[in-house]
């Protein structure tokens, strides 16, 4: 139906004289859609993915067996006892929910930057986003202890007569993550409807066109729809946008806020959401360097679009990196003693492997993407954003667990020692996000194909049209 | 009836045109062709295609949403909602003090503001666009067409519905191909398809199953029940011990709470002082003299207990004075059981036993231990008893008070003449 076609191979080349191509290889409007609808549509699911899905799917299954058997028993199965009372369970939130910051700044800073080569990763990172957070909400959840009594964290008129203390941050927390589950689900689903839409238009059964027929809507990609949902979409990445600001910023708090030395400083936030954001762009580039293999989405989502993503990942680690060294400064600057044992304490103290691992992770191995052999190697990024990724998770366990086994009464001092529980959760915790992901890449379009198609319609339609 | 039954045949597949489309090559062409149709006076018309199309708004006429608007005001009222919400819960309906914090201070209060007024805002763009597209809406005559599934992919349209003031079959299909259209015509059913009498039907039966559940809570919520109520989590009320009062396998007896041994003694009750705590010596007779030291105190303590523990029955005085009972106004007498039981013996009903005068020789020639036994034991006249035990509302040493105070009333009482110092004496009255 085009008029036209891009034929860009390699798009990495930055050449001032044009504009480098979206997209690389052969494409109209009918191959980006034959490619995305291509992976929901395979008859035969691959064996890879069914491989895949059983692990992923019993290590789920483990994660809710141990939530169960938590219940039963109680939090003593955990490693926290006094005085770390905040242990994995509060790092493993703090650290799925950093994850989950990536999604939705991709899709909405990037939006209102008109950063246009986001179309491709954003379906894929909205969608990581929603899983993390998922995984994210499980831990604080199961971590009040009694767990059926956890609806009183919600304001509602009671039997009791209470009402929760509005001046905690522990509530603030509570409406900040529930706001940003709620609205990136709904950024996620908004932007979802015309390529589901698509699927239910091109399926060749009667059930498939009645389940994606229900989720699309009946969108029938109506120029008066699309100019409500376009305002509307450019207002959801609006809202969207300060508010995944938040979303750590208020998590921060609930350290910052506290007095405990280690956790009480003003920097909190913006070192808290860059970390966010450090770590949520390293998940992106794990999952998708195999999945645009896996799938064959390396023309839409090309080399361009990781090398972009290892830039930010190279930035963000700069913004944390030089947030550790702030840390120490004031600590020593604040004149405290409390705070600047507690920093000399996470150096040097009985924590060291696990402050000395976050700090290679996090701020000496990013610098490889100074190379640009780096930035384009697949494996080599691999590598990289995994270690991030160890890395941000060392990082909340030395914030929260250094920080508490150092407390103000040096005869409460004692170390945390994890339980098997503990981390067999923190891998189900895994085995959740995974399993999400591989129904979300089996059965949803990863690609938001009406964005990408718009982003390159001038090239496939050629300038003459406008 | 064979009549009746062709009809409904030919009237279920009778079609009527709905719509027409024509399908366009690009998304230029699409734009081109789009502001044709509007200057052609069209008003009920859309174009459709896989991505919205940058300046098609302009092409087609459409004015600006009022989507904006409605997302501000549900920000406004997010805030508006969150302020009021904690102002009202922690500083009016439920104020407590924690952390010297202020029970409302507009910085604590900020992120949760902030959060509500992101959540209803968002909740309105979305359901706000949703509402004004109408959707959703799974039926329209555009699908009807087997070209249009393109439209979703790599196709570009325009419909204009029959509904359409200036819509005529020949000439808009006409004037489609004159814009260089491919034209589809879209046929619907005349009539609307019947919805299955199934579908009604189960959605009755799921409401009805719906009313269950709360039916049967609430049912439960009203009976009486013999049974302790169910605990499906047992926090922390219910431990893995034995309580007391409980029945316990363990022991012959079956109780939890075990008796203590034989000859236990609790602390501060050894009681070794016998005259004290009986009113009896070592031999078992009893104490004629008080067994702790007497002064004013103890006699004004005495005294006042007695007002309290002893005259509601004896009276003030001790009693009636001797030779009042027989024919005296019972007014004057002392003492409510006294008069009462007085009052009912002159009306011939003799059974309330009048309590003893305590000024009387009786009561006053009685060793003080047979007094402090008597309190502490109550009177047993025959196996009724006429005076209740003291022992538990009266501690010990208040007793010997309320003794050696009755033996005042005994002085008082039984005054002569004599007893009264000779200096405070009036002149004798005849």
């Amino acid at each position: 139906m085009s008029s036209g076609a891009i034929t860009a191979n390699d798009n990495t080349v930055s050449d001032p004289r044009h504009r480098a191509s979206l997209v690389t290889g052969q494409q109209d409007y009918a191959s980006i859609t034959d490619t995305v609808c291509g992976i929901a549509e395979k008859e035969k699911t691959p064996l890879a993915w069914y491989v895949a899905f059983a692990v992923s799917s019993s290590v789920t299954g483990i994660l809710f067996l141990l939530i169960g058997y938590l219940f039963i028993t109680g939090v003593g199965v955990w490693g926290n006892n006094a005085p770390v009372f905040w242990g994995w369970p509060i790092v493993n939130f703090v650290f799925w929910v950093g994850i989950g910051h990536a999604g939705t700044l991709i899709s909405a800073i990037l939006f209102l930057f008109r950063q246009q080569w986001r179309t491709s990763i954003n379906r894929f990172a909205e969608a990581m986003t929603i899983f993390a957070v998922a995984c994210a909400g499980i831990f604080p959840g199961i971590h009040v202890g009694r767990v059926w009594c956890v609806y009183w964290l919600a304001p509602y008129p009671n039997q009791m007569e209470m009402w929760p203390n509005f001046r905690s941050p522990l509530l603030w927390d509570v409406f900040a993550v529930s706001t940003y589950a709620t609205v990136s689900a709904l950024f996620w689903y908004f932007g979802m409807i015309p390529d589901l839409a698509t699927l239910r238009d091109r399926a060749k059964n009667k059930w498939r066109r009645l389940a994606y027929g229900t989720f699309a809507l009946g969108w029938r990609g109506s120029a008066r729809q699309w100019h409500r949902y376009e305002r509307a979409y450019l207002l959801l990445a609006a809202l969207a946008t300060p508010l995944v600001l938040s979303v750590h910023s208020v998590v921060s708090f609930d350290f910052a806020v506290a007095q405990v030395p280690g956790w009480h400083t003003t920097i909190f936030p913006p070192y808290f959401v860059a970390g966010a954001i450090f770590s949520g762009f390293a998940m992106v580039v794990t999952l998708m360097v195999p999945a645009r293999a896996f799938f064959g989405l390396k023309d839409l989502v090309t080399m361009r679009h990781l090398e972009n993503m290892n830039k930010i990942i190279l930035a963000t680690s700069c913004i944390v990196g030089y947030a550790y060294a702030t840390e120490f400064f004031i600590a020593w600057y604040s004149g405290s003693q409390y705070e600047l044992f507690a920093f000399l304490n996470r150096a040097l103290g009985p924590y060291k492997w696990a402050y000395w691992t976050m700090v290679f992770c996090n701020v000496v191995v990013p610098h490889l993407f100074w190379f640009k052999k780096c930035r384009t190697t697949p494996w080599i990024m691999m590598i990289v954003a995994i270690l991030v990724n160890v890395g941000m998770w060392f990082e909340r366990f030395v914030i929260i667990v250094t920080s508490l086994s150092r407390d103000f009464l040096p005869s409460s001092w004692g170390e945390f020692v994890p339980t098997p529980i503990d981390v067999a959760m923190f891998l189900g915790s895994f085995g959740l996000f995974f399993t999400l992901f591989l129904l979300f890449c089996r059965y949803l379009p990863m690609v938001a194909m009406a964005e990408v198609k718009a982003a390159v319609s001038h090239d496939i339609e050629g300038h003459g049209h406008h | 009836m064979s009549d009746h039954d062709q009809q409904n045949t030919t009237s279920s597949t009778e079609t009527r045109v709905a719509a027409v489309l024509g399908q366009f090559e690009s998304a230029g062409a699409l734009k081109t062709a789009a502001e044709k149709v509007r200057d052609e006076g069209y008003r009920k018309w859309d174009s459709h295609s896989p991505f919205p199309i940058h300046g098609m708004e302009r092409a087609m006429g459409i004015r600006p949403t009022i989507l904006p608007w409605l997302v501000f005001g549900a920000g406004v009222t997010g805030a508006i909602v969150a302020m009021l919400l904690q102002w009202w819960t922690n500083a009016v309906d439920y104020p407590f003090l924690i952390s010297g914090k202020p029970y409302f201070s507009v910085p604590a209060n900020i992120p949760i503001a902030f959060e509500l007024i992101i959540l209803f805002s968002a909740l309105t763009a979305f359901g706000g666009a949703l509402v004004l597209n109408q959707l959703p809406q799974f039926r329209h005559p555009v699908f009807e067409s087997e070209a249009f599934r393109r439209a979703t992919s790599d196709g570009f349209f325009i419909s204009i519905e029959a509904a359409d003031s200036r819509f005529n079959e020949q000439k808009t299909v006409a004037f489609l191909e004159s814009i260089g259209a491919k034209v589809d015509v879209c046929r619907v059913a005349a009539q609307k398809p019947a919805i299955p009498k199934a579908i009604p039907w189960a959605i009755v039966f799921l409401v009805t199953l719906a009313f269950l559940p709360p039916l049967g809570v609430a049912w439960y919520r009203a009976s009486t029940k013999r049974l302790p109520r169910i605990h499906p989590l047992h926090d922390m009320a219910f431990q893995p011990k034995y309580k007391a009062q409980a029945e316990n396998d363990l022991f012959a007896d079956h109780r939890s709470m075990r008796p203590p041994v034989a000859g236990t003694i609790a602390q501060g009750q050894l009681m070794l002082d016998t005259k004290f705590f009986q009113g009896k010596d070592d031999d078992g007779n009893y104490v004629t003299e008080l067994p702790l030291p007497v002064d004013r105190g103890l006699m004004m303590r005495g005294r006042e207990r007695f007002n309290i523990y002893c005259a509601p029955c004896h009276g003030l005085s001790g009693g009636m004075p001797e030779g009042l009972g027989e024919g005296g106004d019972p007014k004057d007498w002392d003492g409510m059981v006294t008069i009462r039981a007085s009052a009912r013996a002159l009306t011939g009903d003799g059974t309330w036993t009048p309590p003893r005068v305590l000024h009387g020789k009786y009561v006053q020639d009685q060793p003080d231990g047979k007094l402090f036994e008597t309190i502490t034991a109550g009177v047993n006249n025959q196996g009724i008893q006429t005076m209740p035990g003291y022992d538990k509302q009266i501690p010990v040493k208040d007793r010997w008070a309320i003794i050696l105070y009755l033996r005042a009333l005994g002085r008082s009482q039984n005054a002569s003449e004599a007893d009264v110092p000779e200096t405070e004496r009036a002149a004798p009255a005849n």
